[in-house]
């Protein structure tokens, strides 16, 4: 077994609303500095060691992000 | 009488009222059910509105891969006009069969309003029954309703008229080019955010302007007003 790790983010060019409310809430927390934050999602698949990056590729691709809106790296630990 | 399916999926909400508003304009609503893959010979489908598998992962994108869909997919390629509502306009870009996605509305909260809209190309299957340039209201609903593509993408539906509605009196979700619903390329699959299917009664709706929706697939020829 391995753990594989997907992180999602959307697209620089894509409007992230939820990144800048958290700004917005950063500033009303009273931290300063945080000029942007772009909120992703965080994915760990247990997977056989039989299953390939190619294959994780394919997973990452069709199903965890969406390609029109969002990167996808993938990262083995 | 033509046969408009009408697809349930689990956390579907507007699926009886879009069967309510293919009966209305005189057609049989045929519903179809996300784990059964047989489409029942129907003319026609509609995947409706609500938050389909909880919008879980991102909104439609569990419901592309859901049985019924896999037909709808190769039916809509064989021509089968195919109507995607809010959250059925977002399984059809996650199915892309229409280019493009929906994200989050840029001013983060819902939006509920009454929406006046024009259609900006009434040659498909579904708005055949308005002239191009109507404005009609209906209700639109939405918290994830902001329709973004690439430059490239949104000069090809421009140029080749496959914008189908496009929102008036200020944009509500930070859709590009103020883009409310779109076309594929042989125009049988229409996306869109609005709601027609709450405005085809006056005793309920804002109107009775998204019969036509409805009235054109139904095959009835509305007199151009």
């Amino acid at each position: 077994m391995a753990r594989v790790v997907v992180d999602v983010v959307l697209k620089p060019e894509i409007l992230d609303p939820q990144g800048q409310a958290i700004v917005g809430a950063l500033g009303r927390l009273g931290v300063e500095g945080v000029t942007s934050v772009r909120q992703g999602k965080h994915f760990e698949l247990e997977v056989d060691d039989n299953v390939q990056d190619d294959a994780v590729a394919k997973i990452a691709d069709t199903l965890l992000s969406n390609p029109v809106i969002e990167n996808y790296t993938i990262s083995r630990k | 009488m033509p046969r408009i399916g009408v697809v349930t999926f689990p956390g579907s909400l507007d699926d009886r009222d879009a069967a309510r508003a293919v009966r209305i304009a005189g057609a049989e609503a045929v519903p179809l059910w996300h784990a059964d893959p047989w489409l029942y010979e129907v003319d026609a489908v509609i995947l409706p509105g609500g938050f389909s598998y909880g919008d879980y992962l991102r909104c439609g994108a569990i419901a592309r891969f859901s049985p019924v869909m896999e037909s709808v997919i190769g039916a809509a390629r064989d021509g089968m006009p195919v109507l995607g509502i809010c959250n059925g306009f977002q399984v059809l870009c996650e199915s892309h069969l229409l280019p493009g996605a929906l994200v989050r509305n840029d001013h983060r909260k819902f939006v509920c309003k009454e929406q006046r809209l024009r259609v900006d190309n009434a040659n498909t299957p579904w708005t055949s029954a308005y002239r191009d340039g109507q404005e009609i209201v209906v209700p639109l609903k939405n918290g994830e309703g902001g329709f973004v593509a690439d430059q490239r993408t949104l000069d090809e539906l421009e140029v080749n008229g496959r914008v189908v509605v496009r929102y008036l009196d200020g944009n509500p979700n930070g859709s590009y080019r103020d883009i409310a619903g779109i076309c594929n390329e042989a125009g049988n699959v229409v996306g869109l955010m609005p709601h027609p299917e709450h405005a085809v009664e006056a005793l309920t709706g804002s109107g009775t302007d998204g019969l036509g929706f409805f009235l054109a697939v139904a095959g009835v020829e509305l007199a151009a007003s």
